[in-house]
């Protein structure tokens, strides 16, 4: 079989479809507020909110709870909230607090897995919540509403908030002069983050998720030096490698997460590349 | 009435005390330079005026009309503005935001105003270029303009010369200038830069173990004035 019939073949089964559905929009509105979280300096904060969201996984299958997200999603949204709270005002300094939720949370999901999980093979379900997994194939329909949903209201958010979003991020304290209420911009990033790594970790993995997030506007801002044309190229960029990353991984047969990923660290080397030669 | 009036005004920074009993007011279209030593207090009473800072006592009023959203304000640079993917115009526009109520995106108002900012401040030619592309002096003038967005009325100036070099300093302190006679907009402006400061404004607050608010020329008598023009002299 040629790899288009084997492509085609794939695609007539629903799930592949829902599949890429999920994993393309869910890596567009990572990189969309990744933009901003990049700019913030508050890149760590995705990578400390995915291991929580790993150990809230394992309170979920620890409780054998079908619908993981209704737990999954408030403790990472709350967690993301805490976060932000924590890094402005006590003695613990922000990255260090995120660093202590993190592994934390990583820690205590794994213990709680290995003391309470029945699964016959535990290392294996740890390893496709860390790196992403089949599951996202076996995503039902409901799941995939759900992402959908979710990923149409962070788009929207994202519309409507574009030019405050832009304000905050480039001089908070000349927003806030103005009246804007940058406190509630900032719990809107840090909300609105903790969702996008909720909805990725299905596609890759908790480990992964902050690629998504970061990989397509570092790419991007090799290569442009305006808010817009940045936020539409990081978009582009992180469809096309959701995209490719989804098909190289069902012709290869290897995991679906970390090609994309892998993908994505390639379009970052030939950006880098490209915007070198621009400049010179 | 005056467009901003401090009354026995004490400012804290984490408990201490940096500065008190500050008295002073600014009239339409007025040119006040704040002008002391470093950690009088000068920033933190700039950000006080803008409400980013909670004053330890005494009030600050705004009185014709103004509000706390119109006052056009040049903050220092920060790191992270250096290597930030913006436009010009990104930035100047962004000057509207504060203004906009619930609207999410600038009305065709606003754009042209900030055109015109833009040409005011020969800004026009460079508006599609990146900011973090710009000469110290050019990013100034964006920061100008974007405060002149915000404001018809009052900029607060903090350092705006500060990195800059003095053929460059003179001209940004010319537009400021210019803004301020022709245009009647009202400046508060701190100064590292005594001399500069005497130049151009009408009044100076001067922040010190006490803080005086003096006319030019009581200023150019005082011991004040001489004390601080002689350690600027001397580094």
């Amino acid at each position: 079989m040629n790899p288009f019939e084997l492509l085609a073949e794939y695609f007539s089964y629903p799930f592949v479809c829902y599949a890429l559905i999920v994993g393309v929009v869910t890596s567009l509105c990572a990189s969309l507020f990744g933009v901003t979280l990049v700019l913030k300096r508050m890149s760590f904060i995705g990578d400390g909110l995915s291991h929580v969201a790993f150990g809230a996984l394992a309170i979920a299958s620890v409780l054998n709870l079908t619908q993981n997200l209704l737990i999954v999603l408030p403790v990472t949204v709350i967690c993301a909230v805490l976060l932000l709270r924590v890094g402005q005002n006590t003695k613990i300094k922000g990255d260090a607090a995120i660093a202590m939720l993190s592994v934390g949370a990583l820690a205590f999901g794994y213990l709680l897995l290995n003391i309470f999980s029945g699964s016959a093979n535990l290392s294996g379900d740890v390893c496709s919540t860390l790196f992403g997994s089949a599951s996202v194939l076996t995503l039902g329909r409901n799941q995939v509403v759900l992402c959908a949903v979710l990923s149409l209201a962070v788009l929207v958010v994202f519309v409507l908030c574009y030019n405050r979003l832009f304000a905050v991020t480039f001089d908070e304290d000349f927003a806030r002069a103005g009246g804007v209420n940058t406190a509630a911009y900032n719990m809107l990033i840090a909300v609105i983050i903790a969702v996008v790594i909720v909805l990725a970790m299905n596609l890759v993995g908790s480990l992964l998720i902050s690629a998504l997030v970061i990989f397509p506007a570092i790419s991007a801002m090799r290569l442009f030096g305006s808010f817009r044309a940045v936020t539409v190229c990081s978009a582009v960029i992180s469809v096309f490698c959701a995209a490719s990353g989804f098909v190289i991984s069902m012709l290869a047969a290897t995991p679906v997460g970390a090609t994309i990923v892998a993908v994505n660290c390639v379009v970052f080397a030939l950006c880098s590349v490209a915007g070198k030669i621009r400049r010179s | 009435m005056a467009l901003i009036t401090c009354k026995n005004l004490s400012l804290a920074y984490d408990s201490v005390n940096v500065a008190e009993d500050i008295n002073f007011a600014v009239n339409k279209g007025e040119y006040v330079c704040v002008v002391g030593e470093n950690g009088s207090g000068k920033t933190t009473l700039m950000r006080a005026l803008l409400g980013l800072h909670k004053t330890k006592s005494g009030d600050i009023t705004l009185g014709e009309g103004l509000k706390r959203n119109q006052i056009g304000y040049l903050p220092q640079q920060t790191p992270t503005q250096r290597d930030f993917p913006a436009s010009v115009k990104e930035v100047v526009l962004s000057g509207f935001v504060g203004g906009m109520g619930l609207r999410p995106f600038y009305n065709k108002a606003e754009r042209d105003r900030a055109e015109k900012v833009m040409e005011r401040l020969e800004l026009s030619d460079v508006q599609n270029r990146s900011y973090s592309e710009l000469s110290g002096g050019q990013q100034q003038r964006v920061l100008l303009a974007r405060a002149l967005c915000a404001t018809g009325k009052l900029l607060l100036l903090d350092e705006p010369a500060a990195s800059l070099d003095n053929h460059i300093a003179l001209k940004l302190y010319d537009i400021i200038e210019g803004l301020n006679k022709e245009d009647g907009i009202a400046v508060i402006m701190i100064s590292h830069d005594v001399q500069s400061a005497v130049k151009y404004a009408d009044k100076i607050l001067h922040m010190g173990a006490k803080t005086v608010f003096y006319d030019k020329a009581d200023y150019l008598a005082s011991d004040d004035f001489k004390r601080l023009s002689a350690e600027k002299g001397a580094c």
